[in-house]
């Protein structure tokens, strides 16, 4: 046995490490992380991006979530941070106290889909004071079977199915539907992973659950999606249609990718967002998202290309807000 | 007499029986693996080809492909043996045959055990402040590997210890007899012969290391990159690059938690495909370290 061998590898590969010139690589690359909502769309127009560009520019996509994509996006480690909700007041005064800018450009709706077993017989639509009353914290360990909600419903258990509570999704369903982001029962069986919600509605015929209309579109066969009654008194289920026209509220919401000002004066980062905000509807509705109406792409790049910084919102979601109005806002910081 | 005779009765019965129950657990484990591999080849069949391992992610299933996590997790798992082994051999002769043996050493002793049992998230967590930021070396193939370096280092440590500690007295006696110092002593027969513990440390350290997702998701692994790292091997002098170890990357386990998750069951037959190639690979690399430790126990001749 000789140990000089290993003693040469390892001072070459210390040599090496002292060698090795920094961030070579980094320069031609744009960065996006955040929401895993988000991802699939983002990877989409990654992929399409760097063909078009035959691998000039690489595009890497990470997922932190919405949350640790924007911890990340206001150290300024990365040049696009995708959210599956707005940015909060916290985040924002993180990125305040960074000196870090951004414009926020919403890039496709998302139609939260509240779906049942296909044998349940008793329910085709539901109010959103129903949903409420369903999944409100003073619901836990109260309402215990459909009869609880309305009494019309027969006497069975009732089965939940959500997000766990670090979701986008949580967020908004919660905002929608019992009034306050974040608040709702616990006693329900919560998972990070979509597939184990959509397994639990296609196994029992008393489970109700909430997810993505990407989870459901691929499972429309082995489910039944609610009506949902909307502000006009119209029982409206999930599809395209009813979100572009806005029909289905409230329970479709816009996402977003949040682009940092300084990033976007690099030539390659302004390329692919204009890329993806002019080429990506077909990739949108590709991976199961609604695409935005022409007219709001247009405007979208526009703000864009004018560089109209800062967030519609002011730090709070809002339920029933079109893309057109909030991107003709004035944006804060 | 009789009773005696029925004693050794009992006590045979007794042997019988645990050899039974010793071949039916290792059945059953056998078993479980075997089952578990075959579903996931059996589920993964249609993927399993050449432009899985030669295409990049995609938003198709059908087109998606685990090039740049399979050459990441080789890349991470070079570097993690890079450094576990140097390490944690050194680490573990300087405690068997150096130390004085007094209380330090008996601390040292305790917590390297203690460690080996410490959850993997809280070396990524130790690795994002440490490596990612304080040393700067961002969300990089070497910090991934540095960080997986540390996690297996108690076991490579442990396990070198119990070989060293099994190479017989007499051996350095008669070394240091004919006047070798410590250090020949230890180079030229100590780790010689429990090179093929040694080894057997690293299997099980690496094993490990392959498969952990969550420190890596943790220090910044990416899930979408259609790119790989720089080449190691250049056309002009020196020849050989290291910018490699500072590049992005993904891994197996982070894609297939990504295919998992994903809404198109297309999706799921790539990660069993995935997975049954990881699998392959852990075998493959025990595959190549019980090789090795075959030659080294050739070559010992007491």
């Amino acid at each position: 046995m000789k140990l000089t061998p290993v003693i040469a590898a390892a001072a070459a590969l210390a040599a090496g490490l002292a060698l090795a010139p920094r961030d070579a690589a980094a320069q031609q690359t744009i960065k996006l992380d955040g929401s895993s909502t988000v991802f699939p769309i983002s990877e989409a127009v990654a992929e399409e991006f760097q063909i078009a560009r035959r691998g000039k520019v690489r595009v890497t996509v990470g997922i932190s979530g919405t949350g640790g994509g924007f911890k990340k996006f206001c150290r300024g480690e990365i040049d696009i941070s995708d959210a599956s909700r707005p940015i909060s007041k916290s985040e924002m005064d993180a990125c305040a106290k960074a000196g870090i800018q951004y414009i926020e450009l919403p890039v496709a709706y998302d139609a939260l889909t509240v779906a049942v077993n296909p044998k349940n017989t008793w329910v085709d639509t539901m109010t959103v004071a129903e949903l409420k009353k369903m999944w409100e914290p003073a619901a836990q360990g109260k309402v215990k079977t459909w009869k609880d909600v309305n009494a019309k419903w027969p006497a069975q258990p009732l089965k939940l199915f959500g997000p766990g509570a670090d979701s986008g999704t949580f967020d908004y369903f919660t905002e929608a539907t019992v009034g306050k982001s974040k608040s709702s029962r616990g006693d329900f069986t919560a998972s990070e992973d979509d597939n184990v919600l959509v397994q639990g509605v296609e196994s029992d015929v008393n489970a109700l659950a909430y997810f993505g209309y990407a989870y459901y579109a691929p499972n429309a066969l082995k489910m039944k999606a609610v009506k949902i009654v909307n502000s006009k008194g119209q029982a409206v289920g999930p599809s395209p249609k009813g979100v572009l026209d806005g029909s289905y509220e409230p329970l479709s919401r816009p996402i977003f990718i949040y682009v940092s000002k300084a990033s976007a004066q690099r030539a390659e980062v302004k390329e692919f967002v204009e890329f993806y905000l002019s080429k990506g509807a077909p990739l949108v509705e590709e991976v199961k998202y609604v695409p935005l109406a022409k007219k709001a792409y247009d405007l979208a790049l526009a703000n864009f290309r004018a560089g109209k910084a800062g967030t519609a919102f002011g730090g709070k979601n809002e339920v029933g807000l079109t893309v057109e109005e909030l991107l003709a806002r004035e944006g804060k910081f | 007499m009789r009773a005696a005779q029925a004693g050794v009765e009992r006590r045979k019965l007794f042997d019988k029986l645990f050899v039974l129950l010793g071949l039916v657990v290792l059945v059953a484990a056998f078993a479980v693996l075997f089952a578990l591999f075959l579903d996931l080849l059996r589920q993964g069949a249609p993927r399993l080809d050449w432009d899985f391992l030669t295409s990049y992610a995609s938003r198709k299933p059908e087109q998606a492909g685990i090039l740049a996590a399979w050459v990441g997790t080789s890349l991470i798992m070079v570097v993690t043996a890079c450094v576990a082994m140097p390490v944690g051999v050194a680490a573990a002769i300087y405690l068997e045959e150096y130390a004085p043996k007094n209380w330090v050493t008996a601390i040292i002793e305790i917590n390297v055990t203690n460690l080996a049992g410490v959850p993997s998230i809280i070396y990524g967590l130790l690795a994002l402040g440490l490596f990612v930021y304080k040393l700067g070396l961002g969300q990089s193939i070497l910090a991934a590997g540095l960080t997986l370096a540390l996690l297996i280092l108690p076991i490579v440590i442990v396990a070198t210890r119990e070989a060293v500690r099994a190479v017989p007295r007499p051996i350095r006696e008669a070394a240091y007899a004919l006047g070798a110092t410590r250090w020949e002593v230890t180079a030229h027969h100590v780790l010689p012969y429990s090179m093929g513990g040694v080894l057997t440390g690293m299997i099980i350290g690496l094993s490990r290391a392959i498969g952990e997702t969550a420190p890596i998701i943790t220090i910044g692994a990416l899930s979408f990159i259609a790119f790989l790292p720089t080449p190691p091997l250049t056309g002009e002098f020196p020849f050989l690059s290291f910018a490699w170890l500072k590049d992005a990357f993904t891994a197996m386990p982070i894609q297939m938690f990504n295919w998992v998750s994903r809404p198109d069951p297309g999706f799921r037959v790539n990660a069993a495909a995935a997975g049954a190639i990881l699998l392959g690979m852990t075998l493959l690399m025990n595959g190549i370290a019980i090789w090795l430790r075959y030659r080294f126990r050739k070559k010992i001749n007491w």
